[in-house]
């Protein structure tokens, strides 16, 4: 699928998508859509299908001529699964990270916008037959087409994909095999546009995500090299066995038919390999393939092994989560000292200037700030995510700091400014030796507050590739397909985190009511 | 180089000052004047522009018309001048106020380094020897290692004076001195500040209390509607009033004029008259 010119327009609406998306996930890891829910069981006329949009196209995007419409051909095969079962097809929105966890719960009948057939699904879900047959392909820019042909040349390379995808895992084991740096992402966009703007060296993603993105981003190219295999299936709950076998007999009856030939050339994603494919799932005997798939279900693993397993990854996870913390933190109280000086001592239009920084900072989502730092700004200057995230929440929390100090600075009495200056301190020593000292201890204990907050929200930068403490735990959850025990040991890890500070904190306060001997 | 002049010339001199806030006058051409040595004792009643004259000869506040001299150094009307231009003020004149405000984080023995070290930058070591040894003058040095907070009224305005003289200023400024402090700590102060007149040091006091002015006052001043209406002896000026304003202050706290003191003393608080009638002698030896 090599459609159309770079579409600048599309691309800037769909990095919103990303981000309403991204803004809607992260609150809600474990996908929970109450008012979905509580329509389930009521409309057995309606097949409540869930995808997510934001995938795009070729999977599910909003129609361009009509954005409250759905097209893609993941859309034209729930509708034609829908009419098998003489049923109304309803689309469910889902972000495509908790498309699992939120069809277990009953939100929808089937999910089915790109999900990959995995071992971890078929243990925790029941999974129609394949549907689509796609290879993981290499895409590296233009002038480096003959630098990286394999996995094996980009040794010490940053290597982008969707996370918790296949590519993922399988740039994981690159990662212990050749040494590459595998980097995720929540959407399958800007591995691309961050690749041509060389903060990636490769994307390994399915190929019909790669047409998209060669004929959405320029100067790249994807190498005719194939680096795996993976199917698209629909997941049903684990309770909807007769469900499942009969959207099975309807994909197969549109696989013999050519209805789903007709869906795939339409949205220009049919070629011989597809066409090889669903002959081969047509067959008499294609069951064979699925059951033997299914018939290596995950080893079980108790909570312990499963503890044993995963803690490594999380502790050194949750390092990056301290060390990014207590770096932006500094940035905080450093900027945000500078800020509140300045908007107590400054002239007017330093107070000005200071004003609109503290009121817009506040005032906007530090996701979305997040997203300009890292990606909005990537045409002037090309941060590291490391660097963005750090610049993006210790920025955030200055405002708030700021705030702290400024309030803190106000309440320092104006007799002890006035002692200070009769006995002939200057004003900037005043400010230095009188008036800051008494305001930091005014100011400890909200900064405590937000520091542990800090901690908390800096769970956000992992939509800009950082992979920190609650971006683990949820890989972790989906590689298992449970949150219990990832989500009990991350909590107990944050709760490690925050409450010896709070203590601290407390401790802090104390001294320095008594005299400092 | 400066002595030769200064002896013969005022360690203050207020002359026709003139402030009004919000639209009020609050001084009409204050005229006061305190030699070296006086212990001069600016009485009125509450709200009537005491406080205001202090903190205009420390450059807290400015002022609209008139000038002030503080041992050769001039304030003029108008915006209140630049901090660099008031360097040398600052070390000619120290203020005590009412309430103290010493510097809450630090202890009492930092408070009086602070200025020290800072304004004068004196080495630490000797800033500290000296901060022990006011402290020790002023009776607190067993408080030295105590938190503002920690320290009783009396206990804090010595602190307090320790930390205005800490830059040894000529002049030392003291607003309502006895107001924190119990009738029985009133004589201690008196000849604290003897002492410090004894020492060289001019005392410029605000207060209403006349009983202390009486005792330990070399001069009174009665600020009335914002101009000095009558000044001279204590004994004088608050046996004998001559001016209306001064009658009205007196009456104000409860003194029918003319009476002998001790009788008011010991009717209206006795326990006040008895202990100030132990000091006095001492005074007027």
């Amino acid at each position: 699928m090599t459609e159309g010119s770079p579409q600048p327009a599309r691309r800037l609406v769909r990095s919103t998508r990303a981000l309403v998306a991204a803004a809607v996930v992260l609150p809600f890891l474990s996908g929970a859509f109450a008012p979905a829910h509580l329509q389930a069981q009521t409309d057995s006329k309606q097949l409540r299908w869930g995808g997510d949009a934001e995938g795009g196209a070729p999977f599910v995007e909003a129609d361009p001529s009509d954005p409250s419409r759905l097209r893609g051909f993941d859309v034209e095969v729930a509708e034609l699964i829908a009419a098998g079962l003489g049923r109304t097809p309803r689309f469910v929105q889902v972000a495509w990270n908790s498309i699992d966890a939120s069809v277990a719960r009953g939100d929808f009948d089937i999910g089915m916008s790109g999900v990959e057939d995995t071992p971890a699904r078929r243990a925790m879900l029941l999974t129609t037959i394949p549907y689509f047959e796609f290879r993981e392909v290499l895409t590296v820019r233009l002038g480096d087409r003959d630098r990286f042909a394999t996995l094996e040349s980009l040794r010490g390379r940053r290597v982008g994909t969707l996370g918790n995808t296949q590519a993922y895992d399988m740039l994981l084991a690159a990662r212990r095999d050749h040494g590459i740096v595998p980097v995720s992402y929540d959407d399958d966009v800007h591995p691309y546009t961050d690749l041509a703007d060389g903060r990636l060296d490769a994307v390994v993603l399915d190929h019909i995500i790669a047409a998209r993105a060669l004929g959405r981003t320029p100067g790249l190219v994807t190498l005719p090299v194939e680096v795996g295999r993976g199917r698209y299936v629909g997941v049903l709950a684990r309770n909807q066995a007769a469900l499942r076998e009969e959207v099975n007999a309807i994909l197969k009856a549109a696989m013999r038919d050519g209805r789903l030939e007709r869906i795939y050339r339409k949205w220009s994603i049919w070629d011989d390999e597809q066409a090889r494919f669903l002959a081969g799932m047509a067959a008499p005997a294609p069951a064979a393939q699925t059951d033997e798939a299914a018939a290596q279900p995950l080893p079980a693993r108790s909570p312990v092994e499963a503890t044993v397993r995963y803690l490594p990854s999380l502790l050194s996870a949750s390092a990056v989560t301290i060390v990014l913390s207590c770096l932006a933190m500094a940035l905080a109280v450093t900027v945000g000292v500078g800020v509140a000086s300045g908007r107590v001592y400054g002239g007017r239009l330093l107070r000005l200037v200071l004003t609109l920084y503290v009121e817009a900072t506040r005032g906007t989502p530090v996701l979305l700030q997040l997203f300009v730092l890292y990606y909005g700004l990537s045409a002037v200057v090309r941060l590291p995510a490391f660097v963005a995230a750090l610049l993006g929440l210790g920025l955030n929390y200055a405002a708030y700091e700021s705030e702290i100090y400024r309030g803190a600075l106000q309440a320092v009495p104006v007799g002890q400014l006035e002692a200070a200056r009769t006995l002939g301190l200057t004003e900037r020593q005043v400010l230095r030796l009188v008036r800051g000292p008494q305001a930091f201890r005014l100011a400890l204990a909200p900064m405590t507050n937000d520091f542990v907050a800090l901690l908390k929200d800096s769970s956000l930068v992992s939509v800009i590739t950082v992979i920190e403490l609650t971006k683990q735990t949820s890989i972790f959850a989906s590689n298992i397909g449970s949150w219990i025990v990832p989500g009990t040991l991350c909590a107990a890890i944050y709760l490690a985190m925050s409450l010896p500070l709070a203590h601290l904190a407390r401790r802090l306060e104390r001294r320095w009511k008594t005299p400092l001997r | 180089m400066e002595d030769a002049a200064s002896v013969s010339t005022p360690v203050l001199g207020v002359s026709d000052l003139w402030l009004s806030r919000g639209g009020q006058q609050v001084l009409r051409g204050v005229n006061l004047q305190v030699d070296r040595g006086e212990r001069v004792a600016l009485m009125g009643l509450s709200g009537g522009g005491k406080t205001t004259v202090l903190r205009t000869i420390v450059a807290l506040d400015a002022f609209d018309a008139g000038k002030i001299l503080v041992d050769g150094v001039e304030l003029r009307p108008g915006p209140l001048p630049r901090e660099a231009r008031l360097r040398d003020l600052r070390r000619k004149v120290g203020i005590v106020f009412q309430l103290h405000h010493l510097f809450s984080h630090l202890t009492a023995l930092q408070n009086v380094v602070l200025a020290q070290v800072h304004a004068l930058h004196v080495p630490h070591d000797l800033a500290e020897a000296r901060a022990r040894g006011l402290l020790g003058s002023l009776d607190v040095l067993e408080r030295a290692h105590a938190l503002p907070a920690e320290l009783s009224g009396g206990e804090a305005q010595r602190v307090a004076i320790a930390r205005a003289l800490a830059t040894d200023p000529p002049l030392l400024l003291m607003d309502e001195p006895t107001a924190s402090l119990d009738p029985a700590r009133r004589g201690e102060l008196g000849e604290t500040l003897e002492g410090l007149t004894r020492a060289g040091r001019t005392l410029l006091l605000a207060t209403h209390d006349d009983d202390f002015a009486l005792d330990f006052a070399t001069r009174v001043a009665i600020l009335a509607d914002g101009v000095v209406v009558e000044e001279g002896e204590p004994e004088r000026v608050l046996r004998r009033p001559s001016h209306p304003a001064t009658r009205a202050l007196l009456q104000s706290q409860g003194k029918s004029l003319g009476s002998p003191r001790q009788e008011l003393a010991g009717g209206r608080k006795s326990s006040a008259g008895g202990r100030l009638a132990v000091v006095r002698p001492r005074h007027e030896d």
